[in-house]
């Protein structure tokens, strides 16, 4: 016993002492460079002339502090448009994608209903098949139907394609661990299924919920290669995809316009992070899946 | 049966018989209509936009189909013997592999590695935990591109390299290092993920068998690779099956940084897919692509999946 409170204290020490402490901090600094750099060195260089992107030998902050690539952002492509595109988009695939999974997991973890087991080992095994794959008979279907340059594939496809699978799943387990006592009180003051679902169990499934709309918002803001694939005209473009135009058409002359549009998409998403950054890493780490 | 559960839920102040009985006092019927009716979307929109296209794509696969001059013909296996005797594809499956191998190794090795300095007891470890962590948040895209700049031939990257002395290489138009560039700015985009979770199973190793383990003479690393190690490694397999899957997709990085070149030096398959597909008009070849993508990637996840009897504390 007298050995076992000693040992953590002598364990501790070593790591307890200043120059082990500082070679840790160091360490983690310099690991944390390539995470963090490229962030802040593209705040700094939205803000120089194009010919300082590449100056020789690289500079962190602009010689000529400059808005010339800022003010362009706005103007060269429809960047405004195409931001409050991928911002509705986002918006209502959460929104559907948290009422498809939050009804499927409820159903899967607390009610007992035919093929209950089956329908969910089918919906695991969907995950599998890679999007990339399947996207080519989507898109001839889309083509049918005259849906090609609109948002509709976009919408309709994240939220109940395979991708919502994930989502199913952290409803699931989140359900999976409410006590049934809460539900059984529910049920003798007369609710329904539904009314335990929607009174009940739905109030309770915050943390799922912050969950599932972390992960579906930034999957569908994030999207790159279904608006490649679906979207013709740069009006309908989301952000991602308008990004990549500066780069094409207008080549070399922008580059601090490109940079700064980029900043634009990155930042707003970093501070929300910083603020909520609890959240998002355990909500994240929940999905586990899909980085 | 119904009638005595009630009675017995009704009864009983437990509540324990209630919850493990999904069914309650309410009929069975109902119930299986609510259950079917709550998961029918999900249901119909797996089935109609996952698993139907999939059968599509083998359909397709045996088929020329051209949209553009509006061909779609039966031709049987005739896109699966040219896939078998075609190198571009061949070569695009090695990139593939070899993009995936590289991609885990360093990838789990680091996630591994800065879970174990943010597992220390140090102040502010939550803020090099948002470091690591923020390039999952970022879009793809715009983390690509951003590193784009960083490694250009006039970049930041060789410009800190010639301080030293080092003329750095042309990163992503050099043929050598194209794939490996790529590679390891995904790392970087990713491994806060992989992080995360070997941080949530480093602390779910109890304290008690470490202790134990050092009374029996081990030194720190002796416990970790005999105690550690082992009791995490139900996270490493689900962490390498889950990387392998989304390496084997990778698609965004090679579009935006290199296209596919210099030559066909980063051309992996769902890039290949996408030239065939979508610029060059063959669908039907582009489907059997992807089925072989999807074969490859299948037969690779259940080698994993199988060898975790090995390797897999727990497993048997």
């Amino acid at each position: 016993m007298r050995s076992d409170v000693r040992r953590p204290a002598t364990r501790r020490r070593p790591w307890s002492s200043v120059a082990t402490q500082a070679a840790l901090y160091l360490l983690l600094a310099v690991m944390s460079v390539p995470f963090v750099y490229p962030t802040i060195w593209m705040v700094f260089s939205a803000f120089k002339p194009a010919h300082e992107i590449f100056a020789v030998p690289p500079r962190l902050f602009p010689q000529d502090w400059t808005l010339d690539g800022v003010s362009r952002i706005f103007t060269v492509t429809p960047f405004a448009q195409q931001y409050a595109n991928s911002l509705y988009i986002a918006v209502v695939v959460t929104i559907g994608s948290i009422v498809v999974c939050a009804l499927a997991g409820y159903a899967f973890a607390r009610i007992r209903f035919p093929f209950r087991n089956g329908l969910f080992l089918m919906l695991i095994s969907a995950l599998m098949i890679p999007s990339e794959v399947t996207i080519i008979p989507i898109f001839r279907w889309v083509s049918q139907l005259g849906l090609m340059d609109t948002h509709w594939p976009l919408i309709i496809v994240p939220i109940f394609g395979p991708q919502c699978v994930v989502g199913i799943f952290i409803f699931r387990q989140f359900f999976l661990s409410l006590p049934g006592e809460l539900e059984e009180a529910g049920r003798l003051d007369g609710l329904g299924r539904v009314g335990i679902f929607l009174r009940i169990a739905l109030p309770l499934s915050g943390p799922a919920i912050a969950a599932v709309a972390i992960m579906k918002f930034l999957n569908s803001f994030n999207m790159y290669f279904e608006p490649l694939i679906f979207l013709r005209s740069e009006e309908r473009f989301t952000v991602g995809l308008g990004l990549t135009q500066y780069q094409d058409t207008y080549g070399e002359a922008i580059y601090n316009t490109q940079i700064g549009a980029t900043a634009l998409t990155i930042i707003p998403v970093l501070i929300v992070f910083l603020f909520a950054q609890r959240q998002f890493v355990e909500g994240l780490a929940r999905t586990g899946i899909k980085g | 049966m119904s009638g005595i559960d009630t009675a017995t839920a009704a009864t009983t102040r437990t509540g324990a018989v209630g919850s493990r009985r999904s069914g309650g006092r309410r009929p069975a019927r109902t119930d299986a209509a609510v259950g079917l009716a709550f998961v029918a979307p999900a249901v119909v929109g797996v089935i109609g936009l996952g698993l139907v296209p999939f059968g599509f794509v083998i359909w397709f696969a045996l088929h020329d189909w051209n949209p553009l001059i509006g061909e779609f013909t039966w031709t049987g296996l005739d896109n699966f013997t040219r896939l078998a005797g075609d190198d571009v594809v061949w070569g695009s499956l090695l990139t593939t592999l070899a993009f995936t191998g590289l991609l885990m190794v360093l990838n789990i090795s680091l996630a591994l590695f800065l879970a174990i300095l943010l597992n220390q007891r140090l102040r502010g470890i939550t803020t090099f935990r948002a470091f690591f962590f923020s390039p999952v948040v970022v879009s793809t895209v715009a983390w690509v591109l951003i590193w784009g700049y960083l490694v250009a031939d006039n970049g930041g990257i060789n410009g800190a390299l010639s301080t030293v002395g080092i003329d750095g290489p042309n990163w992503l138009r050099d043929a050598t290092w194209a794939l490996v560039t790529v590679v390891v700015i995904q790392v970087f985009k990713g491994v806060g993920m992989n992080m995360i979770l070997f941080l949530a199973a480093l602390q779910g190793v109890p304290p008690e068998l470490k202790e134990a383990a050092r009374i029996d003479g081990a030194g720190a690393w002796r416990t970790f690779r005999s105690v550690t190690i082992p009791l995490i490694t139900p996270t490493i397999l689900l962490v390498s099956i889950v990387t392998m899957i989304a390496a084997m997709d990778v698609f965004v990085p090679i579009q935006v940084l290199t296209s596919g070149g210099p030559g066909r030096s980063t051309t992996v398959i769902s890039y290949l897919l996408y030239q065939t597909a979508f610029r060059q008009n063959d669908f039907g070849y582009a489907a059997a692509i992807g089925v072989l993508l999807f074969v490859v990637t299948l037969a690779l996840t259940l080698v994993q999946w199988q060898s975790r009897r090995r390797w897999v504390h727990d497993e048997v």
